[in-house]
């Protein structure tokens, strides 16, 4: 299994098949439907937007509160396809890496092989078992949307599997 | 006529011990057929993801967290005995009650908006519930309910069949709809097929489906026949585990039916995933 770390290096994205598994460790940012819906607006109005994306890792997910005494609630994957229609313009902002589940349309996937960005999935429904690997959690922005602000997690040994690469590359595709 | 009198607390109790438990403990038919299909996959892949997930549900039980983080909107189906009365605040409050409480005490994730077109704000319990209620004879209430995740939720279709189409319809029906579905709704997933009734009398059997263990079949050996003849072929799919390819798709499939008018074969699929949380309580 290969050890990434996010954010990545060119190098290591680079050296990300489609199909591989991979632990990592390192930060990422959170938000889902609420808060890629508030980006894509100030995007779309010129505006700068509340986290600087370049080269940084997006996980969609929206965490179960954290029980007393714990760093975070069960914290699985939300499907990504609802993000597709937002996802071009924050890899076009210079967003690396994309953690979710389930399929993308074709335009995430041309804009992945265009701005050199992966794809990675974590096993949908594992939540409880997810987030024992996340040891940090601060919150950046977005509180009023709750569960769908704007988290920063440090993660260490998360289990992920390359779904679709830089190239292009779709564990979804199958002969 | 005897008139039995339950308490408000009674419900909210046992509505909300209902949904902490279905969201903490999986069912042993799911941990079952988990397990029975991790030892038949072929592929290190698919394996490796059905343990994550027996894993994750270990985990979940022994710590006492919810198996997935989307908790559910909260969805009950209520057999009221025309002979109780609640007192208090009255039945429909204490089920609201007893979610509210659930997911907050419980530390459920609340996932309700106000409105779902212009106001998506959210409500911050996880009320209101959907709530079915049908009357019955007796002194008794039995509710049989879930917390219903919408990865699966929105992977779901109904469509208005004509009798013309006949069992090859339904079939083709529900193996499209799982097809289309592909890796959205978390597999290995539930399937709940309702068919008959009305167009909103369908959606309900398929939601009401989802909520009967995979180890339970139709009472009608010929619906029986269906339920394992479709999972056979959605297995043989090939959408596999977490949709990363291999044979179980599907844990199971569960088909509820009713009566329905001479023109018409409503068949409406309700799609679950393996953390398929449902619970029942008779008060
Ligand atoms: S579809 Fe089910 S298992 Fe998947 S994230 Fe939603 S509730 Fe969890």
């Amino acid at each position: 299994m290969k050890k990434i770390n996010f954010p990545i290096t060119e190098e290591q994205l680079g050296g990300l098949r489609c199909g591989d598994r991979v632990l990592a460790s390192g930060y990422l940012y959170t938000a889902r439907d609420a808060a890629h819906k508030r980006m894509f607006e100030l995007l779309q109005e010129g505006k700068e937007l509340p986290i600087d994306v370049k080269g940084q890792t997006i996980y969609y997910v929206g965490a179960a509160p954290a029980k007393p005494g714990s760093v975070i609630g069960p914290c699985g994957p939300t499907s990504s396809y609802r993000m597709d229609k937002y996802a071009p313009s924050l890899l076009d902002r210079g967003l690396k890496v994309m953690v979710g589940k389930g399929a993308r349309n074709d335009e995430v996937i041309s804009s992945m092989v265009k701005n050199k960005a992966v794809y990675l999935i974590a096993v949908g429904g594992a939540a409880a078992l997810i987030a024992k690997s996340v040891k940090k959690v601060d919150l950046i922005c977005y509180e009023d949307l709750g569960t769908e602000a704007i988290y920063r997690y440090e993660v260490e040994d998360m289990p992920l599997i390359v779904a679709i690469d830089s190239e292009g590359r779709n564990i979804y595709v199958r002969e | 006529m005897n008139i039995r009198e339950i308490s408000s607390d009674e419900i909210i109790c046992a509505v909300k011990k209902l949904f902490i438990d279905c969201n903490y403990y999986i069912g042993d038919d799911i941990m079952n057929a988990l397990v029975k299909a991790r030892d038949n996959e072929d592929t290190q892949l698919a394996r490796d993801v059905l343990t994550q997930i027996i894993d994750n549900d270990h985990i979940a039980a022994q710590e006492q967290i919810p198996m997935c983080q989307d908790t559910g909107m909260a969805v009950l189906f209520v057999e009221y005995g025309d002979r109780v009365v609640v007192d208090g605040c009255g039945f429909n409050a204490a089920v609201e009650e007893g979610v509210r409480r659930a997911y907050t005490d419980g530390y459920l994730r609340k996932s309700v908006v106000s409105d779902p077109v212009f106001d998506r704000v959210n409500t911050k319990d996880n009320t209101p519930p959907v709530i079915h209620t049908t009357i019955v004879p007796g002194d008794k209430i039995h509710i049989v309910a879930g917390g219903k995740g919408f990865g699966s939720e929105n992977m779901s279709a109904i469509k208005m069949l004509t009798p013309s189409a006949g069992v090859e319809g339904v079939k083709k029906f529900v193996l499209d709809s799982v097809a289309y579905a592909g890796p959205n709704p978390c597999p290995p997933i539930v399937v709940g097929v309702g068919i008959g009734g009305t167009f909103e009398k369908a959606a309900q059997l398929a939601k009401k489906a989802t909520f009967r263990s995979i180890a339970s079949s139709h009472p009608d050996g010929r619906y029986a026949a269906l339920e394992r003849e479709l999972l056979e072929q959605i297995n043989t799919m090939g959408t596999g585990p977490a949709g990363l390819g291999g044979k179980t798709t599907a844990l199971g499939v569960n088909i509820e039916t009713y009566p329905t008018h001479i023109a018409g074969m409503p068949v409406a699929v309700n799609i679950c995933c393996h953390a398929c949380r449902h619970g029942e309580v008779t008060i």
